[in-house]
């Protein structure tokens, strides 16, 4: 009989996790800001119809990195989680941090217990109902680690060199037009692009829109938006 | 129930874009009509002319038209236990999503649960899919959830509402009835249903042009409604001293829009004092 290879968990876990981050730093990187009304989500995706950014629920918004078919069926398992509870409680028993927990939970145990993690970054966000009720922004990694972020918080490969854009230019009570010109430019500015409106995908949680606070932006108001700065 | 992690199906099971499919795998309990009481079917009178045995607040006239640019969907206020008056400020018309629109009549609280399931079926599989159903898979999604409700119909529990919405692929209006059994008859004009829905749609039928200009089928709904209220006991009529008139929604082409209470006040009261409605 063959003694397989002791491999130390130690060993294990960093494999898993170098496997993850290189799978994700193939894709293109993702930012949330905070705006004065809002939480804007500016994606470089150059699919109009495969999304990164979505709705979940009323105030809830859901933005993933990574490998596609993994972060929309956390997006889907996300909607199925945030329809139930609302149903048989009520709308507003529907909170962005237990959705949060459970996609951590999820995320945790595949990591630990599957043959191979979830190569995903995924972002929880809910906007405030009315000035001066916090936003929360819930950024959560491959393997479970939530991160609860404030200001502003980038998705993906990377995201260093795009972090650091932006904390050099975020401020807050930003517009919306002036928040997702930052976005559009920190995303671009490692390797120096400009990216042009048919390679973004923005959205907006703004909480002055009546009960479903996320909406999309098309290619024209995006435009219209980037020449306005 | 919906605790951590999130909910995850095996290949076979899952759910799809359907939330009515996915409460029947994760909450079966939860859905509307279960639970019944095992009764012989038509052991209890169900709803017939007069007003159900069972007591159990019943939702009554609504009425439903097109005009020329959508639809109009109104109803009375009343719900009635017995002979008794069970609720004044009854809302049965609904929205069903930003393009359509639902009311109910007969039991009031299977029929509000069909509502709630319905909104959630929509917004639901708008999310998952990233679009909207079309207006006649949304027509059918009701249908089955009426169907649905057949064990409890046949105990008593009657709900049968009507359908409306803007077809944007179509660029119409369009509207739709039911039977207990989940039937769904789309109609070309104008539908009511309810225990004073014969006398309403006699008044619309009356009155009724194609081409109607929107103030002019509201008027009309309203009218219906009024002399329903006249004729049958369970409809409620414009009531002045509480200042409470009927629920009115238009659908157009830019949505679901609930007529503001003072237009409707308005509206009915000068109809009560142009001499074309009873009293």
């Amino acid at each position: 009989m063959s003694m397989p290879f002791y491999v130390s968990p130690e060993q294990v876990m960093k494999d898993r996790a170098d496997y993850a981050r290189k799978g994700i730093a193939r894709g293109r990187s993702l930012v949330a800001l905070e705006y004065a009304d809002g939480i804007a989500l500016v994606a470089e995706n150059p699919s109009g119809t495969l999304h990164k950014i979505s709705e979940i629920y009323d105030r809830i918004g859901f933005a993933g990195v990574g490998k596609y078919n993994e972060f929309e069926m956390l997006k889907i398992a996300g909607i199925r989680h945030a329809d139930v509870r609302g149903y048989s409680y009520s709308r507003e028993d529907v909170t962005a941090r237990a959705l949060a927990n459970g996609y951590a939970q999820t995320l945790g145990q595949v990591f630990t217990h599957e043959m191979k993690p979830y190569e995903v970054e995924i972002l929880v966000a809910q906007v405030g109902e009315h000035e001066g009720e916090p936003n929360e922004m819930f950024h959560i990694l491959y393997d479970g680690t939530v991160m609860d972020e404030h200001g502003f918080t980038v998705l993906g490969g990377q995201a260093e060199a795009i972090s650091d854009q932006l904390k050099a230019n975020y401020s807050d009570g930003l517009d919306a037009g002036a928040a997702v010109r930052l976005g559009v430019k920190s995303l671009g500015s490692p390797d120096h692009r400009e990216i042009a409106a048919d390679q973004l995908e923005v959205a907006v949680l703004d909480r002055n829109r009546p009960r479903r606070k996320f909406r999309r932006l098309d290619d024209d108001e995006v435009t219209a938006l980037l020449a306005a700065g | 129930m919906t605790d951590q992690p999130l909910p995850t199906f095996a290949p076979g099971f899952d759910p799809g874009p359907s939330f009515f499919e996915l409460l029947r795998r994760m909450a079966p309990d939860a859905l509307p009509g279960a639970n019944l009481p095992l009764a012989a079917p038509g052991s209890v009178p169900s709803a017939g002319p007069g007003p159900s045995t069972l007591s159990i607040p019943h939702g009554t006239t609504i009425v439903c038209l097109k005009y020329a640019d959508g639809v109009i969907m109104a109803g009375d206020r009343r719900a009635t236990e017995g002979y008794t008056i069970a609720s004044r400020r009854m809302e049965k018309v609904s929205p069903c999503d930003h393009w359509s629109a639902m009311a109910i009549s007969g039991a009031a609280g299977p029929g509000m649960e069909i509502v709630r399931l319905l909104q959630t079926e929509l917004e639901h599989y708008e999310k998952v899919e990233g679009e909207p159903l079309s207006l006649e898979g949304k027509a059918n999604k009701l249908a089955q959830m009426i169907r649905s409700n057949l064990p409890a119909a046949m105990q008593g529990m009657v709900v049968v509402p009507l359908f409306c919405g803007f077809d944007l692929r179509r660029g119409e209006g369009r509207l739709f009835k039911y039977d207990v059994t989940g039937g769904r008859y789309e109609e070309a004009e104008f539908a009511t249903t309810g225990s004073g829905g014969v006398h309403a749609r006699n008044w619309i039928k009356a009155g009724y042009r194609p081409g109607l200009a929107r103030d002019e089928a509201v008027d009309l709904g309203l009218l219906a409604l009024f002399q329903a209220a006249d004729e049958d006991s369970a409809t409620g009529g414009p009531d002045l001293v509480r200042r409470l008139f009927p629920t009115v929604a238009v659908v157009d082409r830019d949505g679901y829009v609930k007529l503001a209470d003072d237009d409707v006040e308005r509206r009915s009261t000068e109809l009560l004092s142009s001499g074309r409605s009873p009293s």
